[in-house]
């Protein structure tokens, strides 16, 4: 069975090395600071106990007075998983780092984000969109579209 | 051998029009230009039938069985609606050349029939050098696809155009080495000599030479698993994409008309033309190339296609040295034993073949795979 | 110039298009590919041709009215789009399914992933040009297959049977039965294919080696299904993360070691019987019962999210729900398995020919459903 850690099992583990970047901790999941997201996921990417190496899948909700960026992480050889999402807040220019370069899976994942939520992934080698033709006005996932 | 020694003493000398032909030069002329023009159609549309149905009854589906007894009238459906269509020139193409390209494609196709025995000295132009000009003009019709594929302006034909020029020009040689090795048996390259010569079929004299000229005939006109001028799961349709309407009718035309041609070539060589007890000479030739056709609806079906290079290594690594070494074979049988019993020669030459085949094709490598970018 | 430099041939690369309407692209799919005659430097995948927006329809539909838009998804294998929307959608709201219910959720899986990968391995071998034959043949298996469906719940194609809390309706009384006899023909079918193709030489050839994704790039790519499987990454979720009642059964997980297209095409046909022998076990054992839970078809789960995931046939189908307690769900995201499965497309084909770019693509077995969604 794949166990799904919980938020507060890591959340200690990152406030030691990165104090400050923990923002929540759910039942399942923990909300990091976006600044630090590139850092945490590069620990929790390379640290031996927790070798998250397989990117499950990135989506992005839309609560209305912030953006959720949520991944799911699994490591492939320990057989746990992990949910961490990150928040932008404001609708104008809603930015978060792209993890392009640790998982390469999140290619044309964040180009579908970017697509339809509006949402900017920076360092992103190729941030077009990816359904829709350029030229379209409007991100249609947001709520406030249509 | 005993065959050989017989067909040089009692050697015949050209004759334009046969002695018993009634009627003068341009009489006979006349007489199988019609004869040939018709035979070409109608075995293109039976020919039609029955790669179609064949393929279907192969596939496990049933094929065309609506339009007439057994769909038999398919072919005739075929021709009508493509007539019928309109005649789409691209804006960017050059005019000419696409104009032209058909029929450059078609013409040398036709012009193989006419040496091509029917009866003893029934043929349109009796050749001393009949095998050496079927060798030449089958190689015009190559100029014709490529005229069709760098006259469309588009990237899909002329892609398509370059693999067949490649392809044809490396399966010359195997053809003609696989050629001589018959012409060595016959001792004549006139092709009612060579007929008049197998009172025992040269497939079983030259089964390494069967071969080798099979698989290069079926490389030279596209069929599979040689296919990839054409191959629809890549380019589309290859030179002929841009084609429509009476043009497309021919370029359809010419690929059976081709396919047809080489069966015609190897039962003149190979299966002892229109020889055969019971039917008709005539009838002998039309089931003949109908068995020959039915072999290659048969590989067509079977099997998945080679990519280019491959197709390439394929005729310069594996058939082009046996086609050597059978030709070296043949010539030494011929010089030193021209009067050993035929069954005896026969055996040595399958041993040969199913030796050198199994052989060969154990150290032989399709391809060349990856190359760094 | 030097007269070296006069002489060498200056050439330069051009982009094909492999437009978005081709005859083996799997559906609407687009790649801009550079070429150098005929290696490939590089390609540009364009998606976005089936784009029909549901999971923006999803926040307007009630959780049950979207389940038929699940089968349009991956529209090959609807069964199991049904399947992993269901299970997210009880894991959100706490029901449990009835034993009956789960079995018969076994049974209809396992026999869609019989039918994907007859058409998977059909129009892969269709790619490599072998014309329709074996593709015609997996059809016919895929018939009897979609025959049962048929029985089971009226539909061929989008068959929405499962619903939330168990399935829509129960068997007939013929299903078992015409059940127990595909069962008992199908192994015999895929040895048979199995024997056909598995020492083809023109086959091994044309896939051994080529397309070769090495295992550290799959894992990094998010590649999962059989494509992660045959490049030697164990990690299959019936057997890593189960789901339903996978525990209860016994089978093996088919591995390859070299990642090429030769090695996900033979973990495709050991899956099929694996997936066989799954049916057997759940067959013997299905016991009596209702084939739904008492819930409300206008279910209102309460609030939270819930990600729920399945080895659907081509791969991690995962469906991500966000709930605030209204009819209608707030998010709803599905992991799209093909489209994280073309992430590694440019790395499998750069260098190779445009022969191996169609038998590549087709070996990863897309539909365009799933990645436009």
């Amino acid at each position: 069975m794949t166990v799904a850690l919980s938020g507060k099992d890591i959340a200690s583990q990152l406030e030691e090395k990165f104090p400050g970047s923990v923002e929540e901790t759910g039942q399942d999941s923990l909300v990091v600071k976006s600044d630090s997201l590139l850092a945490v996921a590069g620990y929790l990417k390379d640290t031996g106990s927790l070798a998250f190496d397989y990117l499950n899948y990135i989506t992005a909700v839309d609560y209305y007075s912030y953006f959720e960026v949520v991944y799911q992480l699994t490591s492939l050889k320990h057989n746990h998983s992990v949910i961490i999402k990150s928040r932008c807040y404001g609708r104008e220019n809603p930015a978060v780092p792209s993890v392009v370069g640790l998982w390469q899976s999140a290619d044309f994942q964040e180009r579908e984000i970017y697509d339809l939520m509006g949402i900017k992934f920076e360092g992103h080698p190729n941030l077009k969109r990816l359904f829709l033709w350029e030229g379209f006005q409007g991100h249609p996932l947001r709520k406030d579209y249509l | 051998m005993a065959t050989v020694d017989f067909i040089v003493q009692n050697q015949l000398p050209m004759q334009v029009v046969p002695p018993d032909w009634p009627g003068g030069y341009w009489w006979h002329w006349l007489f199988f230009t019609v004869v040939l023009i018709t035979f070409t159609l109608i075995m293109v549309m039976g020919v039609i039938y029955v790669e179609r149905r064949g393929l279907g009854r192969m596939q496990s589906r049933l094929g065309p069985n609506r339009v007439g007894p057994f769909g038999l009238l398919q072919p005739v459906a075929d021709a009508i609606k493509v007539l019928l269509k309109e005649n789409i020139v691209p804006d960017k193409a050059d005019k000419i050349v696409h104009w032209l390209a058909p029929v450059i494609a078609f013409a040398p196709v036709l012009m193989i029939f006419a040496v091509v025995p029917f009866q003893n000295g029934a043929l349109l132009a009796d050749l001393n050098i009949g095998i050496l000009y079927v060798v030449a003009i089958s190689s015009v019709a190559t100029v014709g696809v490529f005229m069709a594929g760098w006259g469309s302006s588009n990237k899909y034909s002329l892609l398509g155009a370059m693999r067949n020029v490649a392809a044809v020009v490396s399966y010359e040689m195997p053809l003609v080495l696989a050629i001589i090795g018959v012409v060595l048996v016959a001792g004549s390259l006139s092709m009612n000599q060579i007929v008049l010569s197998q009172d025992i079929p040269f497939i079983l004299f030259q089964p390494l030479g069967f071969l080798i000229f099979f698989a290069a005939g079926c490389a030279e006109i596209n069929r599979s698993p040689f296919d990839l001028m054409e191959a629809d799961q890549e380019l589309v349709a290859g030179f002929h994409t841009e084609y429509s309407g009476m043009k497309f009718a021919m370029f359809y035309l010419v690929e059976y008309a081709e396919a047809i041609a080489i069966s015609a070539i190897i039962t003149t060589l190979f299966l002892g033309g229109w020889r055969g007890p019971l039917l008709p000479p005539w009838l002998w030739v039309i089931v003949k190339i109908f068995v020959v056709f039915f072999l290659m609806v048969w590989t067509r079906s079977t099997f998945p296609r080679v990519r280019i290079d491959q197709l390439m290594a394929l005729a310069w690594k594996f058939l082009f040295p046996l086609a050597l070494i059978n030709l070296f074979v043949t010539a030494i049988q011929v010089l030193v034993w021209p009067d050993a019993l035929p069954w005896v020669l026969i055996i040595i030459n399958i041993a040969i073949m199913v030796i050198l085949v199994v052989s060969w094709s154990k150290f032989f490598k399709l391809g060349w795979g990856r190359l760094e970018v | 110039m030097t007269t070296t430099e006069m002489m060498t041939l200056k050439t330069e690369p051009f982009v094909l298009n492999f437009g978005p309407v081709h005859p083996s692209t799997h559906g609407v799919y687009r790649m801009r590919a550079t070429l150098d005659g005929e290696v490939i430097l590089d390609i540009e995948p364009v998606v976005g041709y089936l784009h029909r927006g549901i999971e923006k329809l999803a926040e307007e539909r009630t959780y049950s009215g979207f389940i038929p838009l699940t089968d349009r998804l991956d529209y090959i294998s609807p069964m199991s789009n049904n399947l992993g929307y269901c299970l997210a959608v009880e894991k959100l709201a706490g029901i449990k399914v009835p034993e009956r219910a789960e079995y018969l959720r076994v049974i209809m899986a396992e026999l869609q992933r019989l039918a994907n990968h007859c058409i998977a391995v059909g129009s892969f071998l269709n790619d490599t040009g072998a014309y329709y034959t074996p593709f015609m043949y997996a059809f016919r298996e895929r018939e009897k297959i979609v025959d049962l469906f048929d029985m089971a719940c009226g539909q061929r194609l989008t068959y929405n049977y499962m619903r939330i809390g168990g399935v829509s309706q129960d068997i007939p009384d013929e299903f078992l039965p015409a059940l127990k006899r595909l069962v008992e023909q199908l192994p015999r079918w895929v040895d048979e294919y199995d024997v056909l193709l598995k020492q083809n030489e023109i086959l091994l050839a044309r896939t051994k080696g080529v397309g070769v994704l090495p295992r550290e790039t799959a894992i990094n790519c998010g590649i999962s299904g059989p494509v992660a499987r045959g490049s030697g990454v164990n990690w299959d979720l019936r057997k890593a993360d189960p789901y339903s009642i996978y525990d209860r059964f016994e089978f093996d997980i088919p591995q390859g070691e070299a990642g090429d297209c030769y090695d996900r095409y033979r973990v495709r046909i050991e899956e099929m019987r694996q997936s066989l022998r799954i049916i057997k076990q759940a067959m013997n054992d299905i016991p009596a019962g209702p084939v739904r839970a008492d819930v409300p078809h206008l279910i209102r789960p309460p609030k939270g999210e819930a990600y729920a995931h399945i080895e659907a046939p081509k791969g991690e189908l995962g469906y991500y729900l966000v709930s605030d307690n209204s009819i209608a769900p707030y998010r709803c995201h599905i992991r799209p398995t093909s489209l994280i499965n073309l992430t590694a497309l440019r790395e499998m084909v750069k260098g190779w020919k445009v022969a191996d770019l169609i038998a590549i693509f087709g070996s990863i077995d897309i539909t365009m459903g799933e990645v436009d969604r």
